[in-house]
């Protein structure tokens, strides 16, 4: 129970130290704009997620005092949707599409390979910072599966193992 | 629609996801190059369209007013179109769609067998207006509807219209359109508030999403319609995180609405106020059910809580609120303008009017399809999709997503509306069919969909939390081999009690996958746990990667595909698999066109 206490304390200090508080301003015209309503904050988080890349817990606090919304809250809808992310992310996000389509034309195979050969898991980021993998649940491509977007731009109709070929042109 | 006098030519393109990504946009720069260069400008027009709906044959041109339908195009195709069909009148032969079924070429659009057996009510507009202009909508009788009931009738009678249309929720559950808002008009507590599903969740469905980015002006337009019936004067539309071109194009379809007053204050000057905000999703799949929905929108964390009392009563801020699916919505200019009577006219006995439905999986066909309620699945699967590919023969369908069921072989005969589909123990959904081959092992299927709802069930009811968690590792084991006997029978047991115990409809709904693939494939779950061995050729540790020498034609095709080098062979000689060297990746199985690899 300490352990883990400790190792929450732990992240919890390592992402606000990211964050330098000069950059923390860029948050105050977000906060302008979405005063008001409970209702704004799932686009302000966006808004805000757009400008940081992901929402450390700094950028949380700050966005609770400056909307006067509960930072626990904030927490609990930062945490509840998959769209929102407390770890930094790699220079590209790999969406893999796990959508029943793709899943039966092989995107299970493509999962396979870019865990072994990228190394790293669905949520994670490899070390040298290259790639962010998730798997996603549709991307409402079925015509073109098996579909993976990489950052904005969509690869269907991918062969598994052409898989690794298209991760080379982003490095 | 194309008949504008300026123009000789139109070229109609397809600019919905599916052919964004296959490279539309870059087909569109270069035609209109090749044009410029010919100084065709003034004779021929490019028209960038909502999804046609046959994403897979993507990008596609359609050329007016012959209505040739060109697939497949790609930027290099741009001169030789321009050269022999815009200037010399001559058809790209090589640019048509073939026909697996007639072994051609198909010229015309309504000649091809996917778009030819459809009847488009919802898809009125589908490849024919450019998404973007309000105009082209209303040049296509868009806002008559609403001008009908707004200055012809009373919000009772819309009521009474919608109710004599018979016309049921297109989400999934079926519940009677003009109940539901009869229910919310009794309610006198101000404001009430209207709004649009578009929390397109299920895999394997993108219908909402080509309506909403191919014709958002008719989304409004039911919204508005329903606003008037109801007595509401603000609409929502929840669109999900990963619909941004959606949200794009709904943004802008409102604004220009609000410029030719048909959203704002006092609508044609019949005193009816109605304004319609976007409410854009964060990613999480349980927001499709109602509640969570407008948790959501007030921006909590978004879980469903126990009805009643019902959303009609205390909805959005605890005010009275309707939410409809965008495809009913969809549905309402038309109904509005022709009439309830003509809409019952379509469909079966209990539904109303067609379905849109999104055919992927392992279907010639790929995309999205409009068709009469009753038609049967076979129909569906083997005429306008254009049956199975590769030879294979067909296993099951997959309709409604992570809480429907399969339709196994042999019962492909079954008429598509909402009690049929739950007679066999699947549900209409959203409309998603995902058509599946002898290479899809239905346990593997089972424990995907089990795995989605373990990811997305929102936590809070202990029976879809928990249960789901269990049952989803008791599939691991089955599929890994370490299935025992005894597995089957808990199950069914477990999944029942989800069933029956969880707070919402989609908890209610979540063991449906595992329990219909138990009921028609109960013989792949033995197989699985007694033999240890997938008869679908799936489950990588079922299967023992030998060369079955009676089959094998020596062809090579494994050893050429193999990327670990396991794979022995020589000309005229029978494959042998090195197991030392094989990591069981499955590509000599996908790969032999024979089954010789079991």
């Amino acid at each position: 129970m300490q352990e883990r206490d400790a190792l929450l304390k732990k992240k919890v200090q390592d992402s606000v130290e990211q964050i330098p508080s000069d950059q923390l301003l860029l948050l105050d015209p977000i906060i302008e704009k979405y005063q008001g309503s409970m209702s704004y904050l799932i686009p302000a988080l966006k808004e805000a997620q757009e400008t940081f890349g992901y929402l450390p817990m700094e950028v949380q606090r700050k966005l609770a005092k400056g909307l006067n919304i509960p930072a626990p809250h904030i927490y609990g809808v930062v945490t509840f949707y998959s769209f929102f992310t407390v770890t930094p992310r790699g220079r590209h996000t790999i969406r893999l599409c796990l959508g029943t389509a793709c899943y039966v034309k092989g995107a299970k195979d493509m999962l396979q390979i870019i865990v072994k050969e990228v190394g790293i898991n669905v949520g994670e980021t490899s070390k040298d910072g290259r790639f962010t993998l998730e798997a996603v649940r549709c991307l409402g491509a079925c015509g073109l599966a098996p579909v993976m977007m990489i950052g904005e731009d969509t690869h269907g109709n991918i062969i598994p193992s052409a898989t690794l070929g298209i991760l080379e042109g982003y490095q | 629609m194309c008949a504008s006098p300026y123009y000789r030519l139109q070229l109609m393109m397809c600019a919905g996801t599916g052919c964004i990504a296959s490279g539309s946009l870059d087909v569109r720069d270069a035609l209109e190059r090749e044009i410029a260069k010919r100084n065709l400008q003034n004779e021929v027009q490019i028209i960038m369209t909502g999804c046609n709906g046959f994403c897979a044959m993507g990008p596609l041109v359609v050329v007016y007013p012959d209505g040739i339908f060109y697939n497949q195009v790609r930027p290099e195709h741009a001169p030789i179109i321009v050269e022999e069909h815009i200037l010399k009148g001559r058809v790209v032969e090589k640019l048509l769609f073939k026909d697996e079924t007639v072994k051609g070429r198909v010229p015309l659009m309504k000649d091809i067998g996917f778009f030819g057996l459809q009847r488009l009510i919802v898809l009125r507009n589908r490849g024919l207006i450019d998404a973007e202009n309000i105009d082209e909508y209303i040049a296509r009788d868009g806002y008559a509807g609403l001008a009908k009931a707004i200055t012809e009738m009373t919000p009772e009678q819309v009521i009474e219209e919608v109710k004599k249309s018979g016309l049921r929720g297109r989400g999934g559950g079926g519940f009677p359109t003009g109940m539901k808002w009869e229910e919310c008009r009794r309610y006198d507590n101000f404001p009430k508030y209207t709004i649009c599903n578009g929390d397109e969740g299920d895999p394997g469905a993108f219908m909402d999403r080509s309506v909403m980015e191919g014709d958002p002006h008719s989304v409004l337009e039911g919204m508005a319609i329903s606003g008037y019936a109801i007595g509401a004067e603000h609409g929502y539309i929840y669109v999900r995180a990963e619909y941004p071109l959606a949200i794009q194009r709904l943004q802008k379809a409102i604004e220009d609405a609000r410029s030719y007053g048909l959203l704002g204050q006092d609508i044609l000057g019949k005193g009816f106020n109605f304004d319609i905000g976007i409410a854009p999703g964060a990613g999480a799949f349980v927001c499709g059910e109602s509640t969570a929905l407008m948790y959501s929108i007030e921006g909590k964390r978004g879980m469903p809580r126990i009805k009643p009392p019902r959303s009609a009563e205390a909805g959005l801020w605890n005010q009275p609120t309707n939410l409809n699916n965008v495809e009913t919505f969809a549905n309402l200019n038309p109904l509005i303008l022709n009439g309830g009577d003509w809409f019952a006219s379509i469909g079966t006995e209990n539904s109303k009017g067609t379905k849109v439905f999104a055919l992927t999986g392992a279907v010639n066909n790929v995309g999205l399809v409009e068709v009469p309620m009753g038609t049967s699945l076979k129909t569906l699967i083997f005429d306008i999709g254009g049956g199975i590919p590769k030879k294979r023969k067909f296993k099951a369908a997959q309709i409604g997503g992570p809480s429907g069921g399969c339709i196994p072989l042999g019962m492909e005969d079954v008429e598509i509306d909402y009690e049929s589909l739950q007679g066999v123990g699947a549900m209409m959904g959203s409309g998603g069919v995902v058509v599946m081959d002898e290479m899809t092992c239905m346990v593997d299927t089972a424990r995907f969909f089990t795995n989605f709802s373990v990811d997305e069930s929102c936590g809070k009811c202990t029976p879809c939390r928990e249960g789901l968690k269990v049952m989803f590792d008791k599939l691991t084991d089955i599929v890994e081999g370490r299935g025992q006997e005894g597995d089957v029978e808990f199950l069914i047991e477990l999944g029942h009690h989800i069933n029956n115990t969880s707070h919402c409809g989609l908890g209610k709904s979540a063991a449906n996958p595992v329990l219909s693939t138990i009921q028609y494939f109960r013989n792949e779950y033995d197989a699985h746990i007694r033999d240890k061995h997938c008869p679908a050729l799936v489950c990588p540790d079922l299967i023992d990667f030998v060369v079955i020498e009676e089959k094998c034609k020596m062809c090579g095709l494994c050893f050429k595909n193999c990327p670990s080098d396991a794979i022995v062979w020589e000309k005229k000689k029978v494959a042998w698999i090195d197991q030392s060297k094989c990591t069981r990746c499955r590509t000599c199985i996908t790969n032999c066109k024979f089954g010789a690899i079991r």
